[in-house]
C-alpha cells in the first residue's frame, strides 16, 4: 500500500467522514534494511510507536536478518530462518512498510524525496541512512572474474554454498576477523581453504603477535594452509578464476576466491546528495548529518573522528538516534569495542588498545599446555586493553572494567588469573560473578542487550531462557552467552529456574514426562504425530528423542503401534551387539541358565563354521559367541534355531536375563527349586521391551549365589516362602535392592514380578534404570502400588501379561526365514559408467 | 574424469537408513538416506574410533555413530558439536531414481 503524505496535514479533509488513507504522522524513511536501520526503527518504537510512519528501503530481498550470523550460517551451525531479526510479521503488525530488492539510487535534498533503482519515488520528512558498509576489493587484475566474491550478505553466503557443493580449493584473501570465519566455514563445507594474508599477524587489529601465532597453529592444524606475509599480485583464470598468484611467485590453484581484506563505508549516496562526507557520513553526537532533515547510523558514519566496522557500536548509535528523534536528546560519545571470532572451538576475545606504549604495563599468563594465553594491558591503574586466547570465560569482565576505567590497584596481582581470583576466594560461584557485573555490562553482544536489560525483561514475566530470547534476544543468535543468562536467570528468580525440569532432548521442550503423559491422553499413534503435536523444533528428532519415542509408544499401545526400526539403537535393529570392530556377538537365550548338549553342540558348531574369534561366559550365564560379521548373522541364527534355541536379548533395553543358583534340587543349602523358578520367571518376562535393560535373579537360600540383591528385580528363596528384592544394579555405581515385601508362594512371587515390571515400563524414563527410577520416585511409593494395592497389582500384571502376547516371537527366527535381508546385505554395484 | 557408479535405487536403501558398498580396491562406503529422501555418502568410518556409521540412527541430515553416539553431518563428514574429526565424503548423483556414487580418484584414494 502507497500513498503520498502531504505536508498541509489535514487541512482538506475535514468533513467529519473518515478518512482511512490519511496518515498525517511525520514520515520517516529509513535507507537499509540491515542491522543498524532496523534497530533504529526499533529503538524509536520502544520509545514512542506511533509517532512516525515508516517506510524502509532494502537492497538485498530479504527481511531484516542478523549480518553477522552469516558466519554460522555458512558453517552450516545455522540455517537462514534462525538469523532472521525481525521477520515479515513484524513489518506488518508496526505498520512499517518494507521496500525490499529495491535500493534507493538518489536523494533529493531539496523537494525531501528519495528515488528507487526501480524508479520509486517516495517524499520523507526525516530520512534515515544506514547504508553500512561495502566490502574492499583490491585492485588486482582478475578481481572481477566469475568465482571471486566477497563476503557481506547472504548472497555471497549462498554463492559460497553452491561452489562449496563442488569442493575442491578455495582461497581467503584476507586473515581478519571475516576472512577466518568464511575459511572457517568452507573447510567445514569441504573445501580445501588457503588464507592469504598480506601481515604478519594473523587479525592483528585485534590480535598482539603471541595469540595471532597461537590462532594460527590451531588453523593450520584443522587442515588449512595459512600464509601469512602474502601479498597478491593476481588472480587468474580463462573465463573463471582457476587461482591466485603471489607476488614472491608462488601459484595457488583456487576454484573459488573470497575477497575478504575489509569493509568501507558505503557513502555514495550522500556524498552525491551533496552531504558532509569524510571517510564516513559526518554526524553529531544525535547522528544528525550536515542536512539536519537527515540522519546517519552504523557503519556508514564517521562520528568524532571514529568509523566503526563491528556490531556493538551500533546499539549506542541507534539509542542516541531514537532519543533524538523522540525529543529526548542523550547524544552518542564513541564506542570502545571489543571483539570475539566466531570459529567453533576457537576462543578469541580482544578489545581496546593492546599496542603498548608509554606508561602501559603488560600482565601475561601463558598455559602452553592447556594452549591458553591472556594478555591484559593496564596503564594509569586502568586497564586499556585485553587479548584473550584459548579462554575467554572472563573477557566480558575485563572489558567491563575498561569500559567503567575502573581503578584495579587493590586486585592486580590477581587481575589475570580472573575474576573467580580476584574476587577473592579462589573459585567464585559463577552466579556471583554474574551479580557483580554493571547494569550496563553487555552480555549478548550478537543482540546488544546489556545485563539491566535481561534483568528488567526477567523481572517483567520472562521466567526462562526461552522467554529471554524471545523478548529482548539475549542469547538468541550465537548462544554463547547461554551461561550467563542463565545465570541471570538464577540470580533474578532464586533457585526455582534450576529445578525445572530437563526436557527430553534439545528438539522439544517437553520433559519425557510431558511426553509420555501427552502420548497417552492424546492417543498419539505415531514417532511423526508426537513430533508434529508436541512441537519438535527438528524435521526427525535425534538419536536421543526417537528411541526414547519408540518405546514410549510401544509402551502405550501393545500389540498396535508398529515398531520404528530406524529409531532403534544398531544392537536392536540387527538383534545382536556391535563390537568396536563392527562385528557382533551373538547371545542364545538359556533359560535360567541352563543348557544341554543339543545347545552346546549348536553353539560350537556355529563358532567353528563361522571363525568366531572367541566365546565367553558372561555374567548372566550364558554363552556369548563374538566376532560374527552383520553379513552372517542370520545364517548363524538359523542354525541355532534348528537346535531349539531363540534371541537371548543380551542387547536390548529388555529382559537380559535370569540368573539362578542350582537350589533345593541339588544344593545342601538349597530351600526352594529356584531354578524351576527362574526358568518360569525367564519364560514370562522375556521379549519384552522396557525403558533399560532389566536383570532378575533368584537365589535358593539366603547366601543369595545368584546375586539377587543387586538385580532389577531378586528373588530370594527361603524356607517360608520369597523375598523379593526391587532396584539393585552393579555397573559404575552399585546399588543394593530394597525388600519389596515377602510372598509364600512361587505364582505370587511370579505375579508380583509381572506388576513390578509393568510399573516400571509404564512410569520410568527412557533409558532409567530401576535403581534410579525407585531412587526418585521412592520404595514406598513402589509398595503402595505392588504390594498395598491388590487390585491395583492385579491390573498392572495383567497389561504386562498382554503386552507380553505380542512381544514373544523370536526375532531371529523372522530374520532367518530372510526378513529385512537389507540390514545384513551391501548393496551390490550394477554397472559402472564413465563420463 | 569421474567415474559414476551405479548401485542402485532409492528405494534399496531404508528411509532414515543407509547401506553399505564395496568397491575392490576402496574402503567400505555408507550411503544414507534423509527423511526428506535425499542421499549422501561417507566412507563407512567414524572419525573417532572407526565405527560404522551406516549403523547409526540417521536425523535430519546427520548421522549418531553407533559406538560413541557422534553426530557427523552426512554433507561433509564432519563431526558436530564439541567432537572433531572428519570422515572423508563420496560424491552421489540421483540419476531418476538410480544413485550413482563417484569411485574416488586414485590420487585421493589414500588421502
Amino acid at each position: 500500500m502507497e500513498f503520498q503524505v502531504r505536508d498541509d496535514s489535514g487541512t482538506d479533509a475535514r468533513d467529519d467522514v473518515p478518512v482511512p488513507f490519511e496518515d498525517v504522522r511525520e514520515h520517516l524513511v529509513v535507507i537499509g534494511n540491515g542491522m543498524a536501520g532496523c534497530r533504529a526503527v526499533e529503538e524509536l518504537l520502544a520509545r514512542d510507536a506511533g509517532r512516525y510512519r515508516v517506510t524502509i528501503f532494502g537492497a538485498e530481498p530479504h527481511v531484516n536478518y542478523n549480518r553477522i550470523m552469516l558466519s554460522p550460517v555458512l558453517a552450516g551451525e545455522k540455517t537462514f530462518d534462525q538469523i532472521v531479526i525481525n521477520d515479515a510479521a513484524w513489518y506488518a503488525d508496526n505498520g512499517i512498510e518494507l521496500i525490499a530488492g529495491d535500493p534507493v539510487a538518489k536523494i533529493d535534498r531539496a523537494a525531501k524525496t528519495v528515488a528507487s533503482r526501480s524508479g520509486r519515488t517516495v517524499h520523507y520528512d526525516r530520512l534515515l541512512i544506514a547504508t553500512g558498509s561495502d566490502p574492499f576489493i583490491i585492485p588486482v587484475p582478475g578481481k572481477d572474474l566469475p568465482g571471486v566474491i566477497s563476503f557481506r550478505d547472504m548472497k555471497d553466503v549462498d554463492a559460497m554454498l553452491e561452489a562449496a557443493g563442488r569442493g575442491g580449493d578455495a582461497v581467503v584473501i584476507g586473515g581478519g576477523l571475516l576472512g577466518l570465519e568464511a575459511a572457517h566455514g568452507l573447510s567445514l563445507r569441504g573445501m580445501k581453504v588457503t588464507v592469504i594474508h598480506l601481515m604478519d599477524t594473523l587479525m592483528e587489529r585485534q590480535l598482539d603477535e603471541a595469540a595471532g601465532w597461537l590462532l594460527k597453529s590451531a588453523l593450520e592444524a584443522r587442515g588449512q594452509t595459512i600464509l601469512t606475509g602474502a601479498n597478491t599480485a593476481e588472480i587468474y583464470g580463462e573465463g573463471r578464476v582457476e587461482g591466485v598468484r603471489l607476488k614472491d611467485g608462488r601459484d595457488i590453484p583456487a576454484s573459488l576466491v573470497v575477497m575478504a581484506v575489509g569493509i568501507r563505508p558505503a557513502t555514495a549516496l550522500a556524498r552525491d546528495a551533496g552531504l558532509a562526507v569524510n571517510r564516513g557520513i559526518l554526524v553529531d553526537d544525535h547522528m544528525v548529518t550536515s542536512d539536519p532533515a537527515i540522519l546517519a547510523v552504523g557503519e556508514c558514519v564517521e562520528h568524532d573522528g571514529n568509523v566503526y566496522g563491528l556490531v556493538a557500536p551500533l546499539w549506542d548509535m541507534c539509542r542516541s538516534l531514537a532519543d533524538g528523534l523522540t525529543d529526548r536528546h542523550s547524544g552518542y560519545r564513541g564506542s570502545v569495542t571489543s571483539t570475539k571470532l566466531k570459529v567453533a572451538g576457537l576462543d578469541v576475545f580482544s578489545a581496546g588498545d593492546f599496542s603498548g606504549g608509554e606508561g602501559c604495563e603488560d600482565i601475561v599468563l601463558r598455559d602452553a599446555s592447556r594452549g591458553v594465553y591472556k594478555r591484559v594491558v593496564v596503564k594509569d591503574d586502568r586497564i586499556v586493553g585485553a587479548v584473550l586466547y584459548g579462554d575467554t570465560a572472563d573477557g566480558g569482565w575485563y572489558f567491563d572494567l575498561l569500559r567503567r576505567e575502573e581503578n584495579i590497584a587493590d586486585i592486580r596481582d590477581l587481575l589475570i588469573f580472573g575474576q573467580a581470583f580476584a574476587a577473592g576466594g579462589g573459585a567464585l560461584d559463577p552466579k556471583a560473578a554474574v551479580a557483580a557485573l554493571s547494569d550496563d555490562a553487555e552480555i549478548c553482544g550478537c543482540n546488544g542487550v546489556s545485563k539491566g536489560q535481561i534483568v528488567d525483561c526477567i523481572e517483567k514475566g520472562a521466567g526462562s531462557l526461552d522467554a529471554v530470547r524471545a523478548t529482548c534476544k539475549a542469547s538468541a543468535s550465537c548462544g554463547s552467552c547461554t551461561v550467563l543468562v542463565e545465570n541471570l536467570l538464577s540470580v533474578v528468580l532464586g533457585e526455582e529456574v534450576k529445578a525445572s525440569p530437563k526436557t527430553l532432548c534439545k528438539c522439544t521442550s517437553f520433559t519425557h514426562d510431558d511426553v509420555r503423559r501427552e502420548i497417552v491422553a492424546q492417543s498419539m499413534r505415531s514417532i511423526p504425530e508426537v513430533m508434529q503435536r508436541l512441537h519438535w523444533t527438528t524435521p526427525d528428532g535425534c538419536a536421543s528423542c526417537r528411541p526414547a519415542l519408540n518405546y514410549y509408544l510401544l509402551c502405550a499401545l501393545p500389540g498396535d503401534y508398529r515398531d520404528d526400526q530406524q529409531s532403534r539403537f544398531v544392537n536392536e535393529r540387527m538383534h545382536a551387539n556391535i563390537q568396536k570392530d563392527g562385528t557382533y556377538s551373538v547371545v542364545p537365550r538359556m533359560w535360567g541358565g541352563l543348557t544341554n548338549p543339543r545347545e552346546l553342540r549348536a553353539i560350537a558348531d556355529v563358532v567353528e563354521k563361522y571363525n568366531a574369534p572367541m566365546v565367553k561366559v558372561t555374567g548372566g550365564q550364558r554363552l556369548d559367541i563374538f566376532g560374527i560379521r552383520g553379513e552372517d548373522l542370520p545364517a548363524v541364527w538359523a542354525d541355532l534355531n534348528a537346535a531349539g534355541m531363540v534371541s537371548g536379548h543380551a542387547y536390548g533395553k529388555s529382559l537380559r536375563t535370569v540368573k539362578t543358583c542350582v537350589g533345593s534340587e541339588w544344593c545342601r543349602f538349597g530351600t526352594q527349586d529356584s531354578t524351576g523358578l527362574g526358568v518360569k520367571t525367564e519364560r514370562m518376562t522375556w521379549g519384552s521391551w522396557m525403558p533399560h535393560k532389566f536383570k532378575i535373579a533368584v537365589s535358593g537360600c539366603p547366601r543369595n549365589c545368584a546375586e539377587a540383591t543387586i538385580k532389577d528385580f531378586g528373588i530370594v528363596c527361603v524356607d517360608s516362602g520369597y523375598e523379593l528384592h526391587v532396584g539393585g544394579n552393579g555397573g559404575i555405581h552399585v546399588r543394593a535392592t530394597d525388600l519389596l515385601c515377602k510372598v509364600s508362594t512361587e505364582q505370587e512371587a511370579l505375579d508380583y514380578c509381572a506388576a513390578f515390571i509393568q510399573l516400571y515400563r509404564e512410569e520410568a524414563r527412557y533409558l532409567e534404570r530401576t535403581a534410579p527410577w525407585i531412587e526418585r520416585v521412592g520404595v514406598d511409593y513402589v509398595k503402595s502400588r505392588i504390594v498395598e494395592d491388590d487390585a491395583g497389582r492385579e491390573a498392572l500384571r495383567a497389561r504386562f501379561l498382554y503386552s507380553q502376547s505380542f512381544c514373544q516371537d523370536d526375532p531371529w527366527a523372522e530374520r532367518a526365514a530372510g526378513a529385512r535381508a537389507d540390514l545384513h546385505q551391501p548393496l551390490h554395484p550394477i554397472a559402472i559408467a564413465a563420463e | 574424469m569421474t567415474d559414476w557408479i551405479d548401485i542402485g535405487t532409492l528405494a534399496d536403501i531404508p528411509l532414515r537408513g543407509a547401506r553399505t558398498v564395496h568397491i575392490a580396491g576402496e574402503r567400505e562406503i555408507a550411503v544414507f538416506r534423509t527423511g526428506d529422501d535425499q542421499v549422501f555418502a561417507l566412507i563407512n568410518e567414524c572419525p573417532h574410533k572407526k565405527g560404522p556409521l551406516s549403523q547409526g540412527i540417521v536425523h535430519g541430515h546427520s548421522v549418531a555413530c553407533p559406538l560413541h553416539n557422534w553426530t557427523i553431518a552426512l554433507k561433509t563428514g564432519e563431526a558436530q558439536g564439541a567432537d572433531k574429526g572428519c570422515t572423508p565424503t563420496v560424491a552421489v548423483r540421483m540419476d531418476g531414481d538410480r544413485i550413482l556414487i563417484a569411485r574416488p580418484e586414485p590420487a585421493r584414494a589414500a588421502a
